[in-house]
């Protein structure tokens, strides 16, 4: 039970980031999982090869994932906003873009498995009753909910939020107004991209294994949360990410085996989506792609 | 002269000449459902169940093998109808999302179920696919589908396509005509799924899953959706480009992958309606 909180904040985190992207520009962002990876793995090679401590290397590759959001926006997206109904090419341009982040990470840091050196982060066990809960554990949950809640007042109270909720309501209106609607876009990107490197590098700390193709089993599954939660809606993608760690975590456990883990979730899925297709928490019209 | 280059050119590409030919239809598949505007994630699935269904029929039951593609293109066409009544009221990337979680289920169907054959997929089903049956159902698909474009009802997907409110405004019954491009689309996916298993000896459950449906997409796109041989170009092109860079010494390993990307980034970014609008000079707005 509690390990499916543990992760499904993780998932939650991640899929803040799609749905952030989903809520602005309507777009699937699907290189979210490479840059996911990529974050993951410079906090490791910062770690391990640079000698940094782990807090530094994590707001070191925060930082990197961001600028890799802002690159994305640059290189795939930005071109294709002034053409009409490129929903389709921005998801095809976003798989190219993962394709080349992952042969970057390829490149770089092989194909191998690897894992963050021992000791970086002390790690206390504690004992409730029957409950097991390790320092690490409480250290994930509450940095994903830091960045959560961080992300959620600064769009609820600071001007740029304004401006975010403003292009999401409508990018034409918000030009009107005066709103510099490509930085906000830009903005967007790199939050998003930086929420998803945090992301990669909790889920790195938590498995205590990184792999360039670790993206691809999350990418998955950051969609169902968002579909879950509601697409564009935050608190949903919260929700929705701790509501599916703890649906893995269950069928694990009545089941007995692993097998039927993902098969029950997307079910689920594939149900919410045919009843109520906005998700939980969604925003009441469905929108067309 | 000719003869011996085409046997020798063909000793060295056969398999990858009949991978293009498989790819091509695949490509075709996801067309139909595209040309009447619904984003189907689900065709890899569709290939899925056709392949399984196919090679289950001939291996355990001995069943001749054009009996079986049929049958597993059937099944495939049943199954999109039965999952395409609930979910073809969804559009968008919704409807995206719902096929795609649909082509995970039967993924992880394969992979439990035991005449599947699990994980490691289904091992052994006879070689009974020739490189002139992948390219005369490839030829008899391209024509149904050039016919199918010029009716009433390639008409309506059409017009469903472009605006789908209009469409209904019109007349058109556009429940049927979505329902009927999912079917389509699956029957052709299933077809495609039958005859590679019986290509390539074994099928596993992984290569029916979210990066092949995503792969299909990729070809249309990149081959472009404007005419029916738009895909097939995309299909041709995408399956052949590591063939062609393995040639390049410069291009090894994580660089190709590299190089394979920064192509579909250019052709996205500078020739949306797709490769095709090369060959036609002209680069309509859709």
């Amino acid at each position: 039970m509690i390990n499916g909180f543990f992760i499904g904040s993780v998932y939650g985190l991640f899929a803040i980031g799609y749905t952030l992207v989903f809520g602005v520009l309507d777009i699937l962002n699907l290189a979210h999982a490479a840059v996911f990876t990529l974050g993951g793995l410079t906090a490791l090679w910062l770690v391990a090869a640079a000698g940094l401590s782990i807090w530094v290397a994590f707001l070191l590759a925060v930082l990197f994932s961001g600028m890799l959001g802002l690159l994305l926006d640059r290189v795939a997206f930005a071109p294709l906003r002034r053409r009409a109904g490129s929903n389709l090419s921005g998801l095809i341009s976003s798989i190219a873009m993962a394709i080349i982040f992952e042969s970057a990470a390829l490149g770089i840091f092989g194909a191998r498995t690897v894992r963050f050196p021992q000791g970086i982060l002390v790690n206390r066990v504690w004992r409730f009753e029957s409950v097991t809960v390790t320092s690490l554990q409480v250290e994930i949950v509450l940095s994903a909910l830091a960045l959560m809640l961080a992300l959620t007042a600064f769009l609820k109270y600071t001007r740029t939020g304004k401006a975010i909720r403003a292009v999401a309501e409508s990018e034409r209106t918000a030009r009107l107004l005066g709103i510099n609607v490509d930085g906000v876009i830009a903005l967007t990107f790199s939050i998003s991209s930086a929420l998803g490197g945090a992301a990669g590098i909790l889920y790195g700390l938590y498995f205590d294994a990184l792999a360039p193709d670790m993206g691809r089993s999350i990418e998955l599954k950051g969609l169902a949360v968002i579909i879950l939660g509601g697409m564009g809606s935050i608190p949903g993608a919260i929700l929705g990410g701790i509501a599916f760690g703890l649906s893995e975590v269950l069928t694990v456990a009545l089941t007995g085996t692993s097998n039927l883990r993902d098969a029950v979730a997307f079910t689920v899925l594939l149900v919410i989506l045919i009843l109520r297709p906005t998700g939980l928490l969604g925003r009441g019209r469905v929108r067309e792609a | 002269m000719t003869v011996a280059f085409l046997s020798q050119f063909f000793a060295v590409y056969g398999s990858l000449v009949n991978f293009i030919g498989i790819n091509a239809l695949l490509a075709l598949s996801l067309y139909v459902t595209l040309s009447a505007g619904q984003l189907s994630l689900g065709n890899a699935a569709f290939a899925g169940i056709g392949a399984y269904t196919a090679g289950i029929l001939t291996m355990r039951f001995d069943v001749p093998y054009p009996v079986s593609v049929a049958a597993g293109a059937g099944l495939s066409a049943i199954i999109a109808f039965l999952i395409g009544l609930p979910v073809l009221r969804i559009r968008g990337i919704f409807l995206a999302m719902a096929t795609l979680a649909f082509g995970e289920v039967v993924r992880i169907a394969a992979v439990n179920l035991d005449i599947t054959g699990g994980a490691q997929g289904l091992v052994g089903i006879p070689n009974k696919t020739t490189t002139y049956t992948i390219y005369g159902v490839l030829a008899a698909t391209v024509y149904f589908l050039a016919v199918l474009r010029g009716s009433k009802i390639g008409w309506s997907f059409a017009a469903i396509r472009e605006d789908e409110t209009a469409a209904m405004a019109l007349g058109i019954n556009t429940a049927f005509h979505k329902t009927l491009a999912f079917v389509l689309g699956a029957f052709i996916a299933g077809i495609a799924g039958a005859i590679y298993a019986h290509l390539n000896f074994i099928i596993t459950p992984g290569e029916f899953g979210f990066s092949a449906a995503v792969q299909l997409l990729i070809y249309n796109v990149v081959g472009g959706t404007q005419s029916v041989y738009g895909p097939i170009l995309g299909a041709f092109i995408l399956t052949a480009l590591p063939e062609v860079l393995r040639g390049v010494p410069l291009a090894a390993g994580p660089l190709r992958l590299g190089i394979n990307g920064v192509i579909l980034l250019l052709v996205i970014l500078y020739l949306p309606n797709g490769l095709i609008s090369f060959f036609r000079g002209l680069n309509r707005v859709s």
